[in-house]
């Protein structure tokens, strides 16, 4: 079967690495990955847990199907509680590290404790050690991976490492794996950061094997045959990467705007997935060189780029690693909105070099671009002053402005420590915490709840607080997956929203990317999970461990403080109607769908998991 | 008919189904560190290139083989390793100027392709047609179709 049943629990403080049994029980309630690593947390790390303390844990994890020859199968979750919301933080990364800690003969990495020194993981197979970090500490992700593939005299090895931000405290930052992809959300490299660890090199030869070849085959070559006839899937996500969205949305007046003020971008089309395929005057390149895919995958939406050798981010900065003056990750649509539309700038390649920096040191982009247009108000509004800033001019479309900020949080100094915070802490330091537009302190990604009001209940009610990957009524509202519901209309979205929330924590807990459920529903992945392992696996059993799991990280929530009172939309969604487009003169009708949302996941009109959907849940 | 593997790498966007197809194949296991053909991943250049055995025709690998354990399948083209004869000295590894035979360590013997004996798992797995089994007198076709469409006159 596809689980190695083995879990390498790593204690920085005593410096010691002890494997251990898998616990099979709890897979069978709560799948893998997101479900089964937060089994571990909420019932390891008590839910008032200092995030940032020694007491916290970090538990990397694969999923069922990680490894295996499924489509987009090498995913891998890290789970431990946000120092940026003091919620449960689960943020999900592909690459080629989840897949590698599988075929090393693990299923879960737990790193708990803190180390004394800096130091680095090292894992080879069953071989695992606690080694000195001290020359890579303060450095890059970028050089640190290349100084560890030095050190271990291995091409073939993989890295997820943390920036300097998430040395320094920065409470966003992102553990980043094969030197583009992240971990993103929630401020996981932070912890990884207060425990003293700065990277785990991997290397694996051991392989993955699953409990039924023949039925596992027939299953899996039918799904990418669906996912290749997927419009989505096969087509726009391929084309054009996420970027397929940023001209869809901002003409339906969805794009969120200047700090949301606004809910369309002039410049969007010069920002969009399209803008990255034009030939640029100076070399007559694209800024999109080919796509790049995660282990296993048959969609590709990664993007490899380069930034115009004219821009001014690049020109006679011999400083910068090589990687700017050629390929990396390049745009996705979250950091080409938050860095762009958010923050009024509709230059493509400053908003690649911002891209190049946040994998670079490590850096959430929505979190970053949110925060920094939430500054830009506050400096266009008088509320900071270049005193506040350290002399940078902060108005909305300043793109030298947007990347000085960026280089700033990356190291963690001055005035992007201070960005490094979030914007809920930075808006409220300020006296104007209405300005920051999040939910439990994490900020919103780029689609305007007004506009689709789905994603409006989405983020109140989202247990790692505002974000579009934890229920993406957005299929249905504006793409029509699986059925076309109206974006402007509320009626009917609380059953959406769970629906989609649901199915979500099964396909975060089975090892595959949440991108194939444009295209797959439960009923294709339970044919794969059934031949992987051991056990029966239904669409209608992955649907409850995805309520189970729901429920299971809102129960943590609650106890931390952060349940039901935290389930709020900022005042300007539910007050400044949007200006524009199809929704114009609309908020959010947060307050009509939240108690229809309750009552649907049969909780208590105040919000509250009751104790018969426990009972009913097995929680 | 003969055939042939043919790469471009043009089209490979590097996620590996081809290394597990293989791996599978051959060893009956999801593993890229046994697959006979390799994704190389030049990051800086932005490109992902497969490779792996040519079947050369003077094979450098099955003269150098001293137990003649590397055996030519006349059907297909391949040359094939019989593990029951291999001894494990990898001179055969030696041998091929392009990398292409590896030991395996957990086996004792080497390890080549062998275009899966005239259905080549890799070819199937991958997504993006950047592997490709064709007759190996065209492998030049679609390139060679490429630049003929450039006769096509501009309306």
């Amino acid at each position: 079967m596809s689980w190695t049943k083995k879990v390498l629990r790593i204690n920085l403080t005593e410096g010691t690495c002890t494997p251990e049994p898998l616990n099979m029980e709890w897979t069978e309630q709560f799948l893998g990955q997101r479900g089964l690593a937060t089994k571990y947390l909420t019932e390891e790390v008590p839910p008032t847990t200092e995030p940032l303390s020694p007491e916290n844990t970090m538990y990397m994890i694969t999923g069922p199907l990680t490894g295996t020859m499924a489509s987009t199968a090498g995913r891998y979750s890290v789970v431990t509680k946000s120092p940026l919301t003091g919620a449960v933080a689960c943020s999900n990364s592909g690459g080629f590290f989840g897949n590698e800690m599988k075929c090393a003969g693990w299923d879960m990495i737990i790193l708990e404790g803190k180390s004394p020194t800096p130091v680095y993981i090292s894992i080879n197979d069953d071989k695992a050690e606690i080694l000195p970090a001290d020359e890579i500490w303060g450095k890059s992700v970028w050089e640190a991976d290349e100084w560890l593939h030095a050190k271990h005299q291995d091409p073939q090895l993989r890295c997820a490492v943390i920036g300097v931000s998430g040395e320094k405290g920065v409470r966003y930052a992102a553990i980043i794996n094969d030197l583009h992809r992240a971990a993103g959300r929630s401020g996981v490299g932070t912890v990884m950061g207060s425990k003293n660890v700065k990277a785990i090199a991997l290397r694996g030869s051991k392989g993955v094997t699953v409990n039924d070849p023949k039925a596992f085959f027939e299953a899996t070559t039918a799904a990418k045959k669906i996912l290749a006839e997927n419009a989505v899937t096969g087509e726009g996500l391929p084309a054009l990467g996420t970027q397929v969205l940023m001209n869809v949305i901002n003409e339906m007046g969805a794009q969120p705007t200047r700090n949301y003020k606004e809910v369309s971008f002039e410049g969007a089309s010069k920002i969009s997935g399209e803008a990255m395929l034009e030939p640029r005057e100076s070399d007559g390149k694209a800024n999109l060189t080919r796509n790049g895919a995660c282990f296993a995958c048959t969609i590709s939406c990664g993007r490899i780029s380069t930034i115009d050798p004219q821009h001014f981010s690049i020109q006679n900065r011999d400083d910068l690693h090589k990687s700017y003056h050629a390929n990396s990750g390049g745009l996705e649509y979250e950091a080409a909105w938050a860095l762009g539309s958010d923050t009024g700038i509709d230059d493509l390649d400053a908003l690649t070099y911002a891209q190049f920096v946040c994998n670079e040191q490590g850096i959430d982009p929505i979190s970053l671009g949110s925060t920094i247009a939430a500054a830009m108000e506050m400096f266009e509004e008088g509320i900071i002053t270049t005193e506040d800033t350290g002399g940078i001019e902060l108005n909305f479309g300043n793109a030298e402005a947007m990347i000085k900020c960026t280089e700033l949080v990356a190291i963690g100094e001055g005035f992007g420590l201070e960005l490094g915070q979030g914007s809920a802490r930075f808006c409220a330091k300020h006296g104007h915490p209405e300005l920051s537009m999040t939910v439990r302190g994490q900020e919103f990604p780029a689609y305007d709840p007004r506009a689709i009001q789905g994603m409006g209940l989405g983020y109140a009610t989202s247990n790692r607080g505002a974000c579009h990957l934890r229920g993406y009524t957005v299929a249905s509202e504006v793409l029509g997956i699986p059925v076309k519901t109206d974006p402007l209309e509320t009626e009917g979205k609380a059953g959406l929203q769970i629906a989609f929330q649901n199915a979500t924590a099964a396909f975060d807990s089975a090892g595959i990317c949440i991108f194939t459920s444009f295209a797959w529903s439960l009923e294709d992945v339970a044919p794969q999970l059934d031949a992987a392992i051991e056990g029966d696996w239904t669409a209608e059993r992955l649907g409850e461990v995805g309520e189970r799991i729901w429920n299971l990280e809102r129960l943590y929530n609650e106890a931390a403080g952060v349940g039901a009172s935290a389930d709020k939309l900022p005042p300007r969604m539910m007050t400044l109607a949007a200006n524009t487009g199809p929704a114009e003169g609309k908020v959010s009708g947060l307050d009509t769908m939240l108690p229809e949302y309750y009552a649907e996941r049969g909780w208590s009109p105040e919000g509250g998991v009751t104790a018969e959907t426990k009972a009913r849940l097995g929680l | 008919m003969q055939m042939s593997l043919v790469i471009d790498a043009n089209k490979c966007t590097g996620c590996l189904q081809c290394e597990m197809a293989c791996s599978y194949e051959g060893e009956g296991v999801f593993n890229p560190t046994k697959s006979r053909i390799k994704i190389f991943p030049f990051h800086e250049e932005g490109i992902f290139v497969p490779y792996t055995c040519t079947q050369c025709d003077e094979a450098w690998c099955m003269h150098a083989c001293p137990v003649e354990a590397i055996v030519l399948n006349k059907e297909t083209g391949a040359k094939e390793i019989v593990n029951d004869l291999c001894v494990g000295c990898k001179v055969c590894t030696i041998a091929c100027p392009f990398g292409t035979v590896n030991y395996n360590a957990d086996s004792g013997k080497v390890i080549k392709c062998d275009l899966c004996g005239g259905d080549p798992e890799c070819a199937k797995a991958c997504p993006t047609d950047a592997i490709t089994y064709q007759d190996a007198n065209w492998t030049g076709y679609d390139k060679m179709k490429d630049y003929a469409a450039k006769a096509i006159p501009a309306n």
